[in-house]
């Protein structure tokens, strides 16, 4: 992977591990808890049915020998005799009879036997167990009572009133159920590393194409329209990827019909403008003839002659203009940067065209606005501009230079040209750089193309500088030409 | 009555512009082929050629070079604007200056005759010398307008002759593009300055500047151009 995804913690791969992380912890504890609960109640059930055998088999074999009706003494020799039958475990027995009662071990206060449990032996004349916690651990209380059998005395079978009762420890269960615990817990350690290798696994085969697709998708967004992924398998990924290089043919398909249409129009408008240049040549060529000679011909035909000759000139201007809108538009305009002295450029712009009478300068000293620019554009920005200002608005006109330095930019030549006639409308003013744009549809054709600011602005643009139109406060349209005076390129 | 030769493919151009330029008072042998053109250079001797780039046949950067190849006759291109490649090419072929089409009969005037004053030499200071001056191995005949180099006749057109007299006669002074284009070609101070730039490289080349490293005309960046200043060889520097 030549570059890492900036992922937050929030990632597709952690978040994999943690799914499968759960998962595993999930399955193998459910696993265990249920087979800890199955293995337990058997467990549990076996031992208790096992201690009540043995220790009914116990009272079964002493309870003959009781004499009746017992004496504590008989009771004490009793239950020690049936906690004998065990020796193994550690059982702890108690007889009771009546309000008599004698343990195996002398003291025993028997505390784990309840109440309840020993009055259900009394009524219920049935064998009756409980598990009880005590402070050392669980244990098994049984309760037996004691019933005469018909032929021991007068024949009633009934309840002899004697009950035992034996506590037993069971920590051997115990110990079983926590060992399996203990093997639960076990098998989760290794399932979870098992799973997060599996979801690393897992990650990498989802992340790849991914990746592939996200690098595929940011070159497209760089214009390579020409690529393309590999697509490996038919998995939902792989439906992706086919979409994505279904989309992106389509796109370069669109892309390259756009281009070829444009070509086509940017053919033939150049095509156009050819074919109209080279009659237009030839009108151009002969103005001057019919301009001389119109003196001598009748005042018809000298009128004709000369609108003939004016239009001709008009007409290889605005084809003039068209041409450079197009190149514009073509992207085909170049600059042909020289350094300059501004102020200089625009002194000579306006006495070349007979304005330095009638336009007012405020122009920097010498060699304080020297720049790289193109000095023909220059000459077109400033004669358009001041052209636009003798023409729509009134005079007098002034044209003030002066150099910007922004800190950490390049300097800047400001231009202002201003008019004082009655200004832009404010319907207008967003429009003044369309092309062909007219303010006043009854207007009369002006002596201008249609296209004067629109070329201005773009080789304003062309320069990487801003050009801006207002109106004054104190009546009269500024045009604010700002461009950067590159020194070192 | 200057003579010129027009080459121009286009039969109303052709007619329209040999008739202006007739009525401007020169002397006009209109053609329609570079071959034709060729053919009337010989015989028809013009002191001026108006050459269109686009022709059929023989290209007009091809005729240029081959008039150049043997004859410094000023040539003017007439070329449509924005083939912005093909002046480029066209200056470096050895073009003098260029026109834009369409162009009024009287602006085309103009550049003709801005050209003819160029081979007629003039007043472009250190004029009545007696004698060529030499800069290094270079001999410079104001009087005579010949230039020499180690002893070599070099053939210079008109628009280089004339710049590389402006140049030398002010050693060591910059002259800016704008300040050429007025003197050399008489444009206006907006003109094309690419002008300046393909000249002075057909010149180099014609001095036999080794690539890189002008010794006669050095570039000042950002200003324009300078001849360099030699130590003059009969009195022995200060060192």
């Amino acid at each position: 992977m030549r570059r890492r995804l900036p992922l937050p913690g929030g990632g597709l791969r952690m978040r994999l591990v943690v799914a499968f992380a759960l998962v595993a912890v999930v399955a193998t504890v459910t696993t265990g808890a249920l087979t800890f609960r199955a293995a337990r109640t058997d467990l549990l059930q076996q031992g208790q049915d096992t201690v009540i055998t043995q220790f009914r088999d116990g009272v079964d074999s002493v309870a003959p020998g009781v004499s009746f009706p017992p004496t504590r003494s008989d009771l004490q020799s009793f239950a020690t005799q049936v906690a004998r039958t065990q020796r193994t475990a550690d059982w702890r027995v108690m007889a009771t009879y009546g309000d008599l009662s004698a343990t195996s071990q002398v003291g025993d206060g028997f505390a784990e036997l309840t109440p309840a449990m020993r009055d259900s032996v009394g009524t219920r004349a049935a064998t009756v167990f409980q598990r009880v916690a005590t402070g050392h651990g669980p244990a098994l209380v049984v309760g037996i009572p004691v019933r005469f059998g018909s032929t021991l005395y007068d024949g009633s079978a009934d309840s002899s009133g004697l009950a035992v009762f034996l506590t037993v420890p069971q920590d051997s269960e115990q110990g079983y159920v926590d060992a399996l615990v203990a093997a639960v817990e076990r098998a989760t350690v290794p399932a979870l590393v098992v799973a997060v290798l599996l979801a690393l696994l897992a990650a990498r085969g989802v992340l790849r194409p991914v990746r592939a697709l996200r690098s595929a998708t940011r070159q497209i967004a760089e214009g390579h329209l020409e690529t393309r992924l590999a697509v490996h398998g038919s998995d939902e990924l792989a439906g992706l990827s086919h979409t994505f290089n279904d989309t992106a043919a389509a796109l370069e398909e669109s892309v390259a019909e756009l281009r070829r249409m444009e070509a086509r129009a940017r053919r033939f408008a150049a095509d156009v403008s050819h074919e109209l240049r080279t009659p237009l040549a030839a009108m151009a060529a002969v103005t001057d003839v019919l301009d001389e000679d119109a003196a001598h011909l009748d005042p018809d035909t000298a009128t004709a002659v000369r609108l003939i000759s004016e239009e001709t000139v008009k007409l290889a201007r605005l084809v003039d203009d068209l041409m450079e809108i197009s190149r514009f538009d073509a992207g085909a305009a170049d600059l042909h940067l020289d350094e300059v002295d501004l102020a200089e450029s625009v002194r000579r712009s306006l006495a070349s065209r007979g304005w330095q009478d009638t336009i007012g300068t405020l122009l920097p000293p010498p060699d304080t606005a020297r720049g790289r620019v193109d000095p023909r554009r220059l000459d077109v920005i400033v004669a358009n501009l001041a052209g636009n200002a003798l023409r729509h608005g009134e005079e007098p006109v002034r044209l003030a230079m002066t150099v910007r330095e922004p800190p950490g930019a390049h300097p800047l030549a400001v231009i202002e040209v201003m008019d004082s006639g009655p200004g832009i409308p404010d319907d207008v003013l967003p429009h003044v750089f369309d092309r062909f744009y007219k303010s006043d549809t009854s207007r009369t054709r002006t002596e201008g193309s249609g296209l004067g600011l629109s070329i201005t602005a773009e080789n304003v643009h062309l320069h990487g500088g801003t050009i801006t139109a207002a109106n004054r406060p104190g009546g009269g349209a500024v045009f604010t030409v700002a461009l950067p005076l590159r020194r070192d390129v | 009555m200057p003579r010129l030769l027009l080459i121009e493919d286009d039969r109303a151009v052709r007619e329209g512009v040999e008739l202006a330029l007739r009525r401007q008072g020169h002397d006009v042998a209109a053609v329609a082929t570079g071959e034709d053109g060729m053919d009337r250079l010989r015989s028809f001797r013009p002191d001026v050629v108006v050459l269109d780039l686009m022709l059929p046949g023989m290209t007009g950067l091809e005729v240029c070079r081959r008039i150049r190849a043997d004859n410094q006759v000023p040539i003017i291109m007439a070329t449509a604007r924005g083939d912005d490649v093909d002046i480029v090419v066209g200056l470096e072929a050895g073009a003098d200056d260029y026109v834009v089409k369409p162009v009024q009969a009287r602006v085309l005037d103009a550049r003709i005759r801005a050209v003819l004053r160029r081979v007629g030499g003039g007043s472009d200071g250190g004029d009545g010398l007696p004698q060529p001056e030499t800069h290094d191995d270079l001999s410079i005949d104001r009087a005579g307008l010949t230039v020499a180099r180690q002893g070599v006749p070099v053939p210079l057109a008109p628009s280089e002759l004339r710049l590389l007299l402006i140049l030398s006669a002010a050693p060591g002074r910059v002259f800016s593009r704008q300040q050429l284009l007025e003197a050399v070609w008489e444009h206006s101070y907006h003109g094309d300055s690419r002008l300046v730039d393909a000249c002075v490289k057909r010149l180099r080349t014609k001095l036999g500047e080794p690539p890189g490293q002008p010794r006669f005309i050095r570039t000042v960046r950002g200003f324009g151009y300078q001849f360099s200043r030699f130590t003059d060889p009969a009195r022995p520097a200060s060192r």
